[in-house]
C-alpha cells in the first residue's frame, strides 16, 4: 500500500512538473503575441466598452442561476 | 484567439463575410460532433488521467505550428478535426470521474447546457449588433496570460479557491473571446473559416471545461 502511495505521489510530481513546463512554453509563446496584440487593440478608435460588458455580466449571471441549478 | 490583424476588413464583400461565417458554423458544428465522439471513446476504453495532458500538449502544438501553415489548404480541415479530437479525448478521464460522482450526469448535462447557451447568447449578440470588438483583444490576451500565471501557480499551491476564481476568469475570458472572434467574422477581420473555427472552438471547449469544474465544486451531491 505504501508503496503504491509512493507510486502515485511520484506519478502526481511528475504530472505537475510537465503541466507546469507546458504552461510556461504557452506563456513563452503568448506574451509576445499578447503585447502585439495589446498594441493594435490600443490603435483601435470604437470602443464601446458597455457593449462588451453588458453580454458578459449576463454570462456571469447566468452561471450563478447554472450553480444554484446544481 | 488569433493575434493578426484587429481591424475591420471593409475590401471584404457582404457575401464573402457570409459565407466565412456559414462554413465556420459548419465546421464548428462538425468539429464538435467529431470531439465529443472522441470524449465517448475515451470514455468506453477508460483512458488514464495522463492522457489528458498528453493530448493537450499535442493539441496545441497542432493549434500553433501546424494549423497557421495548412490554414489555406484542404489540409487545415483535417488538421482542426485532428485537434479537437485529440481535445475530446483528453476529455474522457475527466468525464469519467464526474460520472463516478452521485449527480455527475446532472453536471456534465448542465455544463453542456450551459455551455451550449453562452455561445449561442454571445454569438447572436455579436451576428445582431454587429458591433466591432476589435478593441477587445489585447485585453482578452493580457487576462489570458494573468490566468494562465495563476494557474502555474496553482499546480503547486494546490488551493480549491483560486482554482475556482481561474475557472471563472476562464470563463469571462473566452466568452470575451467569442464576441471578439465573432465580430471579426462579421466585420471581415477573419477570412479563414478554418482558423475562425479553431478559435471558436477552443474558447466552447475552455467554457465547458471551467464550466464543469465550477458546477463540480457547487454540486449539492459532491
Amino acid at each position: 500500500m505504501e508503496a503504491m502511495d509512493m507510486v502515485e505521489s511520484g506519478g502526481m510530481d511528475w504530472m505537475k512538473i510537465i503541466s507546469a513546463l507546458f504552461l510556461v512554453a504557452m506563456l513563452v509563446y503568448l506574451i509576445p503575441r499578447a503585447k502585439q496584440m495589446m498594441e493594435i487593440s490600443a490603435q483601435a478608435e470604437n470602443k464601446d466598452w458597455m457593449g462588451a460588458i453588458i453580454p458578459l455580466i449576463a454570462v456571469v449571471g447566468f452561471v450563478v442561476f447554472l450553480v444554484s441549478m446544481v | 484567439m488569433n493575434p493578426q490583424s484587429v481591424f475591420t476588413g471593409s475590401a471584404v464583400s457582404s457575401a464573402e463575410k457570409n459565407k466565412v461565417l456559414t462554413n465556420t458554423y459548419k465546421l464548428l458544428s462538425m468539429t464538435l460532433v467529431f470531439s465529443a465522439l472522441m470524449a465517448g471513446v475515451s470514455m468506453a476504453v477508460a483512458l488514464p488521467p495522463m492522457i489528458s495532458l498528453i493530448s493537450s500538449i499535442g493539441a496545441i502544438a497542432l493549434v500553433w505550428f501546424v494549423l497557421p501553415r495548412t490554414a489555406n489548404s484542404s489540409t487545415g480541415i483535417f488538421v482542426v478535426f485532428g485537434f479537437t479530437g485529440l481535445l475530446g479525448l483528453g476529455l474522457g478521464p475527466m468525464l469519467n470521474s464526474f460520472l463516478s460522482i452521485p449527480g455527475g450526469s446532472q453536471v456534465i448535462m448542465t455544463a453542456m447546457g450551459g455551455t451550449g447557451a453562452i455561445f449561442l447568447g454571445l454569438s447572436a449578440y455579436a451576428l445582431t449588433t454587429k458591433k466591432d470588438f476589435s478593441f477587445l483583444g489585447g485585453m482578452l490576451f493580457a487576462g489570458f496570460i494573468v490566468v494562465m500565471i495563476a494557474a502555474l501557480a496553482n499546480i503547486f499551491l494546490q488551493m480549491p479557491g483560486l482554482h475556482l476564481a481561474i475557472s471563472g476568469a476562464v470563463i469571462l475570458i473566452m466568452s470575451g473571446f467569442i464576441l471578439y472572434d465573432t465580430s471579426r467574422i462579421v466585420n471581415g477581420g477573419e477570412t479563414n473559416y478554418i482558423m475562425a473555427t479553431a478559435s471558436l472552438y477552443l474558447s466552447i471547449y475552455n467554457i465547458f471545461v471551467s464550466l464543469l469544474q465550477i458546477l463540480g465544486a457547487f454540486s449539492k451531491d459532491d
